[in-house]
């Protein structure tokens, strides 16, 4: 049953997934990311982890997609600008190159997952994922790590504003 | 296992009836287009120039601050959650979180990053 | 459900260091707004605040000390490490003050930013968890960052900033991934409990927990900017602002071997076997590409940051050792190198004046003949990083390579003996025109009281610490 649902979803990501390399106009690259993001948000709740769904819906789908929107509006690229470098002599050797080390990483994968002891994985509990799980262990547990994440987004937001501040002084 | 088969019922119901509609409105619908029904809004004003123009590079900043805060909010969502098992500690925990934000905040405004100078 | 309660390992004094100086940095953010155009008390506050935390680094006893379930810990190598970053800090606003006032950074950020960075360092050298380590990691790259394009109106300091900035983003996906996998194959982010596992588990060789070291290896290399993965060091470090540069040679590498250490040494030596062979070959590509790279570059500090590249090299030799020998040898390592790293950067910043930085070579021809001094403490340093006896880095070579010999890796050090003789012709070649050459003009000399004070702090580092080592290497923790 949990197949029925998981196969559409995620024929769907790899569509829109190559609906983003494969189309020309940017936004309707972005815009099939931002599918993309959605169904990866549905198959993060068929792992149970409901908390990461909501993230993916809310800090990708949501806002990193607005400012990917923003940057494309801020160039506005014309669709012709994507042919400057479509062949170039140097790029033969590094496309082989790069298919090379692509097929042996990809063999790799392969050969590890199928070596690997998947077939019993630990039992979860019920509440597993949930909000309030997360909540609570990232609330006690693990205190110091947010309080620390709230620096870190000091520091970006002074990052966000010395660079991209037009008048600074 | 039950709640997945009403999931994916809700999900193919969903598909049918946008699909129906979308169809029936293409079968049944009048086609008379006049250069009056073609504009975006055909009621209200008549749009002055296109809307891919290129915007000001400002939103830039003010949309990376946006992106700060968002994350910060997420932090919330789980907390409050939580917030009945956490009792006052619970509320200590987000006070200093949010006072560090605050500081941010204050810097943000004082140094004018979301002024449109 | 039972409520829950407050959790018993909450320890703000171990946590000292950390809350004074993000309370400084965010002081210091704020004061700014209102301090004016005049940043003489920002840099100030800074230092007082850099000192307070220096001092608070020693508040707790008896160590080793854990908190925050044993996601935190003070020990001496925290502790030590803690004094290295505030030196470096210090160090670095003291050459900056000027610096600034010169290229026209009059941004009060740039101490903020310096303060937090030190946060980020203090969290990856005392924290024993991965996700600690991933946030001390971002915040100092994020930090760094901005610090990297501070000169805005700079193109070769913006191009510095987006380069760290894209690579280093990339990089730590792979740090973030390795720590992923090895969550996932044992369990914990722990470094205590993943040691507990892979001990009970006898070294598995489950191959996630194989790839979660390697892209571990991947993650940190490119933090310390090792070979294969220092394709941005010498890009970035020269086109940082100067006093940016010796910071980021510095404190932030430190502290990312600092973590490296950590890691490797506490949560994962039972697998040893399969990343030794790894680390040694990043050693010695370092070391080799490091040198050899330095010996072709006319520019000091590009040159400069291929001799770091070469160190970053040597110290990953301590890690592959991972005794307690090898900490100890870390951390006096890191100390010397604070010393000499900042005092050659003292002095590249006196040569260089508005509008043109003087940073080629040729720019150094003769100096010796004008300004004798500058140019034998520049020798004293350049001498000091080569390795030779009696300055400060050849005791610290010294330290590593023992410690690694007494671990068996006689080879890597025969290869690191062999590397230092290399690294001596790029250095030497800087005092040959210093010594040798004709002075193709007039020396335009920024004698700065502040940036003269951190040379003279330099030299004093590096001639103490290479001739009466002793009381330093006792503080290491080894007797």
């Amino acid at each position: 049953m949990e197949l029925l649902i998981f196969y559409p979803i995620a024929g769907l990501c790899v569509a829109l997934a190559l609906g983003v390399i494969l189309n020309t106009s940017p936004v309707g690259s972005a815009m099939c990311l931002i599918g993309m993001m959605l169904g990866l948000a549905g198959i993060f709740v068929l792992q149970q982890a409901h908390f990461i769904a909501v993230l993916q819906v809310i800090i990708y789908a949501g806002a990193i997609m607005v400012l990917f929107m923003f940057v494309i509006m801020l160039l506005n690229l014309k669709q012709a600008a994507s042919a400057d470098w479509v062949s170039r002599d140097k790029n033969l050797y590094i496309t082989i190159l790069t298919s090379a080390l692509a097929i042996g990483i990809l063999y790799k994968i392969v050969d590890v997952t199928f070596m690997a002891d998947l077939d019993s994985p630990a039992e979860l509990p019920d509440t597993f994922g949930t909000v309030a799980t997360v909540g609570e262990s990232l609330f006690t547990d693990f205190v110091l790590p947010f309080e620390v994440a709230s620096l870190l987004l000091l520091a970006a937001m002074i990052g966000a504003v010395v660079l991209a501040k037009p008048k600074l002084d | 296992m039950a709640e997945y088969f009403y999931i994916s019922l809700f999900a193919v119901v969903a598909l049918v009836v946008i699909g129906a509609l979308l169809a029936l409105s293409t079968l049944l619908g009048p086609r008379n287009a006049t250069p009056q029904k073609l504009l975006p809004y055909e009621c209200g004003i008549v749009p002055a120039e296109e809307a891919k123009g290129r915007y000001p590079v400002r939103f830039a900043t003010i949309a990376m601050l946006f992106i700060i805060f968002d994350v910060e909010v997420v932090f919330m969502y789980p907390w409050a959650v939580a917030l009945g098992e956490l009792k006052l500690f619970g509320l200590i925990e987000m006070l200093i979180f949010i006072i560090i934000l605050g500081i941010a905040y204050v810097y943000i405004w004082g140094r004018g990053g979301l002024e449109w100078d | 459900m039972e409520p829950i309660h407050a959790p018993e390992s909450i320890d703000l004094i171990a946590l000292a260091p950390v809350l004074v100086l993000s309370v400084f940095a965010m002081g210091v953010l704020v004061l700014d707004l209102w301090a004016g155009k005049n940043k003489t008390l920002l840099m100030f506050v800074s230092l007082v605040g850099l000192l307070m935390t220096a001092i608070s680094a020693f508040a707790k006893h008896p160590l080793p000390a854990f908190a925050f379930t044993d996601s935190y810990i003070v020990d001496h190598l925290s502790i030590f490490f803690t004094c290295i970053f505030t030196l470096s800090s210090a160090l670095a606003i003291l050459l900056s003050a000027e610096y600034n006032e010169r290229k026209g950074m009059k941004a009060g950020e740039y101490y903020a930013l310096i303060l937090l960075c030190t946060v980020g360092m203090i969290v990856l050298a005392s924290s024993t968890d991965m996700i600690m380590i991933f946030l001390g990691i971002e915040i100092v790259s994020i930090c760094l960052y901005v610090l990297a394009g501070f000169r805005r109106d700079d193109p070769v300091s913006n191009e510095a900033a987006l380069k760290y900035f894209l690579l280093g983003a990339f990089a730590t996906g792979f740090l973030l991934y390795g720590m992923t996998l090895i969550y996932g194959s044992t369990g914990s982010t722990n470094l205590f409990k993943i040691a507990e596992f892979i001990k009970a588990e006898g070294a598995p060789s489950s191959p996630l927990l194989l790839m979660g070291i390697v892209l571990l290896v991947i993650g940190f290399g490119f933090k310390v900017a090792a070979v294969p993965f220092h394709m941005w060091a010498p890009d970035v470090y020269h086109g940082s602002p100067t006093p940016v540069t010796a910071f980021m040679a510095v404190g932030p590498k430190a502290a990312a071997f600092a973590a490296f250490f950590r890691v490797f040494t506490e949560a994962i030596p039972n697998m040893a076997a399969n990343w030794e062979i790894l680390l040694c070959i990043v050693a010695v590509l370092s070391m080799f590409v490091g040198n050899l790279g330095a010996i072709m570059q006319t520019n000091i500090k590009r040159m400069l940051a291929f001799s770091s590249i070469s160190h970053a090299g040597y110290l990953l030799i301590a890690v592959i050792a991972k005794s307690a020998m090898a900490g100890s040898g870390l951390l006096f390592y890191m100390l010397t190198y604070a010393f000499t790293t900042f005092g050659a950067f003292g002095i590249i910043i006196l040569l260089g004046r508005k509008g043109e930085e003087n940073l080629e070579m040729e720019n150094y021809s003769g100096l010796a003949y004008k300004h004798p001094v500058l140019a034998l403490s520049m020798t004293v340093f350049l001498l000091s990083l080569g390795g030779l006896p009696p300055f400060a880095g050849f005791v610290a070579k010294f330290y590593i390579f023992s410690a690694a010999i007494e671990e068996g890796f006689v080879t890597l050090v025969i290869i690191a003996v062999l590397n230092s003789a290399i690294s001596f012709y790029y250095y030497l070649k800087v005092v040959v025109f210093m010594y040798m050459k004709e002075p193709a003009g007039e020396f335009q000399i920024s004698m700065t009281p502040m940036t003269l004070f951190v040379v003279i702090i330099g030299i004093i580092g590096t001639i103490e610490l290479g001739i009466y080592p002793d009381p330093i290497i006792a503080l290491t923790g080894l007797n």
